[in-house]
């Protein structure tokens, strides 16, 4: 099955972040396929390399940037972004910041879109 | 080129449009959305329906005043909007309270358009 992900939720303060990378690693060794991932509203603060957080813990941003490496499309809304101060200068490798016209996309070609973050 | 099959896709707000910005942020994500020629809809659900109340003065808060580009939602072809009836009578609401005409529905023929829709995405 082709999953597509929109994350509407920051890394850290909420465990959305950390389930829809659960739930993606899940499906890949399953053998499904992600069509795309889209971050929206705070979802966008995801996707700054600037992340540091202490070595015992997860960093979320490479992990992102781990699975952008692999193929996988991971797109940060540019209008969220520019709210939140995320720009290409900050943006992690394997990433690209692009319009909502992605996810549209996204939607249309993934045989289900699962959103992680907003109830 | 022979015409694509449109994706149908539904948005669903739940969220009071102040204290968090899945309202207005999900309203900017239906405006574009509705360019993309795909037969999106809306539906307004528990406190998402505050979003649609006339006479909002958000000055107070300092934010910006959206209601009003709900009204708007038609010249961007998204006609199909709906609204939870339950959810506006348990908050003292009716049709005239608000700055459209959402169609009313019960939760029951909102959870059919629901499973005929191909995504379903909440704010």
């Amino acid at each position: 099955m082709k999953f597509g992900i929109m994350i509407q939720d920051g890394p850290y303060n909420h465990e959305a972040a950390d389930s829809a990378y659960n739930f993606i690693q899940a499906a890949l060794e399953r053998g499904h396929s992600i069509q795309g991932i889209f971050f929206y509203n705070d979802g966008v603060i995801n996707a700054t390399k600037l992340m540091d957080p202490p070595q015992d813990d997860r960093n979320i941003s490479k992990r992102w940037s781990e699975l952008g490496a692999k193929g996988i499309d991971i797109i940060v809304c540019v209008a969220a972004a520019k709210r939140r101060g995320i720009n290409e200068s900050v943006l992690i490798p394997n990433a690209r910041i692009s319009g909502l016209g992605q996810l549209t996309e996204i939607a249309i070609e993934s045989d289900r879109l699962i959103t992680f973050g907003s109830s | 080129m022979e015409e694509q099959k449109k994706t149908k896709i539904m948005f669903v707000m739940r969220k009071p449009p102040h204290g968090s910005i899945y309202a207005y942020e999900g309203l900017e994500a239906i405006l574009i959305m509705g360019a993309y020629e795909q037969e999106v809809s809306v539906v307004f659900i528990d406190d998402g329906v505050f979003a649609l109340k006339k006479e909002q003065d958000t000055k107070p808060l300092g934010v910006k005043e959206f209601s009003k580009t709900f009204a708007a939602l038609e010249d961007y072809d998204i006609t199909n909007i709906y609204a939870d009836r339950e959810s506006l009578e348990i908050r003292g609401l009716t049709v005239d309270d608000l700055i459209i005409k959402p169609k009313l529905l019960e939760a029951s023929e909102i959870a059919k358009i629901m499973e005929e829709q191909h995504t379903l995405l909440p704010f």
